[in-house]
């Protein structure tokens, strides 16, 4: 994705230089062409931009209105005034403090022993050697193509008998097993230079040093894009924190948008929006400010299967 | 897998190559030397040892007497070091694996055996009646609405992504002032929660006070009754769907389109080719393992979708939104029918099974192709 950007001033210039000696005709064709097309293609960029961002704006505004606001036939489109008394609301009806709090510390601890997970499981799986190692890469792997859906069933039993319905270890353990970290950490061990940790071998730092003072530092985008994607996934899993918990004191901020539904029905827009502010804004703002590092982190995908 | 899935870097563009090498390295690296590791590390470790042994080459009687002790001597480092490696292994790997196998494989294999059962979610009797729960789901009345409804939701969702997602991803590609922005703002939504996105858009598509009336009153349509009236519910839920995952589709496209060579492009519009022309002939065959792979993850997912479902329509209304997915989550945990429910998810697994391996063996064909 970093190459994205740079190209864009780089093009227009080298382009035209190298080509025009040989064929001068050429290049003037579709230079011009693009050049006429650009109109076009700005009111394109607009229009979806707007269609795309507009209800993420909707949002923020419609949280804002009152009642009488909201429910107006010709649309009022801007709130009268920056008006919180919804959140107020949604935090009347529901704990939206706890359940940002809950929300906040599943999502840390858990995306913290995700990437640790995965960051051990890779150290061995590439630095280590020991019996029967392809068996176990292959059964890391072969996860990601378990639908998390058919252990549901059984995992929610066996969560039940355990006693750990409604609380947090509950909605933690089942999901912490990292398979995707894994692999990308894997990935990007691979490519290490193998000859900086010879040499703290020969040094005498032991696995655990060689893996915090050698591995960790030289891995860190990869860190970060898992790091950053487990947030995210911890942070909007919906169905199985929605199913562990029905106490409103240890839900997680979607399941408590579910609570809000149900009591304030779509009578409510205003109060049921602002939880959904709640709810998106904190990704948003990680998106936002983490952008780059998010986006190869979700793309990996792509990249390595 | 990793062999497998590299080919897929003509999709990729610039940032991927490293990582790509990595995986090539990987199916070197981990495949061949492991054999032989275990026998040349210790060599290496008793060099020393080796070489004053063999300078006082005189000596025939000792040599054997030597190596023997010498072989012992190695084994015996060798022992503690596997045994210290083993120890490693298993502090390092162990909790992850033990997490994948109490949590991925234990409840993969109970839920087949739970498929087998006439069995309440909670209940301490259970009845095994073999296939009967498939028999069941096969011959039950709702079930082909509900194949079909997963069927055109499925196929819209995944069809309309792809369409979409590669205009998108061709109007982010040209040099316009702004674009980063627009990129921005197409992937935001990916990031969401799919239960929030699902809130928000029941209020987007509200008959009487929602923005999609509003606009659609200014072209003069009267608003349909999105919530209640078949098929506008689904069709809703198809639109939110693709509004949620179109930045992705449309930037896992762009970063194939970025790895078109320019000289081929420069080359066609040499030839006098249109940019219609260009990218029927030129770009669209050089991505199809980006469109591939978009399809059969975007076909994953999509079969696997639940949150916005959940929170626009719980499977309504009279059933026309329930897919194979929701209705798994619905017999178990509404109906109590867990056994029943198991079968069912066994059928999505299948399914899902049935598309990677389509794709694995796909990819694999175009390793000769990349």
């Amino acid at each position: 994705m970093s190459a994205v950007a740079p190209t864009t001033t780089g093009r227009p210039e080298t382009a035209p230089t190298t080509p025009a000696a040989l064929a001068p005709r050429a290049p003037r064709t579709p230079g011009t062409r693009r050049r006429s097309l650009q109109p076009g293609g700005y009111l394109a960029l607009v229009l979806a931009t707007v269609v795309l961002g507009a209800p993420l704006v909707w949002m923020v505004l419609a949280s804002m209105k009152t009642p009488a606001e909201l429910y107006t036939v010709p649309l009022q489109w801007l709130p009268g005034s920056v008006n919180l008394d919804n959140y107020a609301q949604a935090a009347d009806s529901i704990p939206l403090g706890r359940l940002l709090l809950n929300s906040v510390g599943i999502t840390v601890v858990g995306a913290g022993l995700k990437v640790a997970l995965g960051l051990t499981c890779a150290y061995a799986l590439v630095f280590l050697d020991f019996p029967f190692k392809k068996v176990v890469f292959g059964l890391v792997i072969a996860t990601l193509m378990i639908p998390p859906q058919i252990t549901i069933i059984p995992n929610y039993t066996l969560v039940a008998s355990l006693g750990w319905l409604n609380t947090y270890q509950g909605i933690l353990v089942p999901g912490l097993a990292s398979a995707f970290g894994t692999f990308l950490f894997r990935q990007h061990f691979l490519t290490l230079p193998r000859s900086i940790l010879e040499a703290a071998e020969l040094d005498g730092a032991g696995h655990w040093r060689r893996l915090w003072r050698f591995v960790v530092p030289m891995s860190t985008p990869t860190l970060a894009a898992v790091a950053l994607v487990s947030v995210v996934t911890e942070w909007n899993d919906y169905l199985w924190p929605f199913l562990v918990i029905d106490r409103p004191d240890k839900m997680t901020l979607p399941v408590g948008l579910t609570l809000l539904q149900n009591t304030d029905g779509m009578t409510n827009w205003g109060v049921l929006l602002a939880a959904t502010v709640v709810v998106t804004l904190p990704i948003l703002v990680v998106f936002l400010v983490l952008q780059r590092r998010l986006v190869a982190g979700l793309t990996a995908g792509a990249v390595t299967g | 897998m990793t062999t497998v899935l590299t080919p897929d870097s003509p999709g990729s563009s610039g940032t991927p190559r490293g990582s790509s090498s990595g995986t090539a390295a990987g199916a070197i690296t981990p495949g061949a030397p492991a054999p032989g590791d275990t026998a040349s590390r210790p060599t290496s470790t008793d060099a020393p040892a080796v070489r004053p042994s063999s300078n006082p080459a005189g000596l025939p009687p000792s040599d054997p007497a030597d190596r023997e002790a010498q072989a012992l001597h190695r084994s015996r480092l060798g022992a503690r070091r596997r045994r210290r490696n083993l120890l490693w292994a298993l502090l390092l790997a162990g909790p992850n694996l033990v997490l994948l196998l109490v949590f991925v494989y234990r409840p993969l294999l109970q839920s087949f055996y739970l498929s087998t059962l006439q069995w309440n979610l909670g209940s301490p009797v259970a009845r095994p009646v073999g296939l009967g729960n498939y028999v069941e789901w096969f011959t039950a009345p709702t079930t082909g609405r509900i194949v079909t409804t997963t069927l055109v939701f499925t196929l819209a969702t995944v069809g309309g992504a792809m369409v979409l997602g590669l205009g998108l991803a061709l109007l982010l590609n040209r040099r316009l002032r702004g674009r980063g922005v627009a990129r921005m703002v197409a992937f935001a939504p990916y990031v969401l929660s799919g239960f929030a996105v699902g809130i928000l858009w029941l209020f987007m598509f509200d008959p009487r006070y929602g923005l999609v009336q509003e606009l659609l009153g200014w072209v003069g349509v009267a608003s349909p009754q999105w919530y209640t009236q078949r098929p506008w519910p689904l069709v809703m839920i198809v639109v939110v769907y693709l509004w949620k995952n179109l930045g992705y589709v449309a930037l896992i496209y762009l970063a194939g389109l970025q790895s078109v060579p320019q000289d081929l492009k420069d080359a066609a519009a040499l030839d006098g080719a249109s940019s219609a022309r260009t990218l029927r002939s030129i770009v669209l065959p050089l991505l199809t393992p980006t469109t591939f792979f978009l399809v059969v993850t975007m076909l994953l997912a999509s079969l696997q979708s639940f949150d916005i479902i959940k929170a626009m329509t719980q499977g309504g209304p009279l059933g026309s939104t329930t897919t194979l997915m929701y209705s798994i989550y619905e017999e178990s945990f509404v109906n109590g029918r867990a056994g029943y429910a198991s079968a069912v998810a066994t059928v999505l697994f299948l399914v899902l099974l049935a598309v990677t391996a389509v794709q694995m063996r796909f990819v694999q064909r175009k390793v000769h192709y990349a």
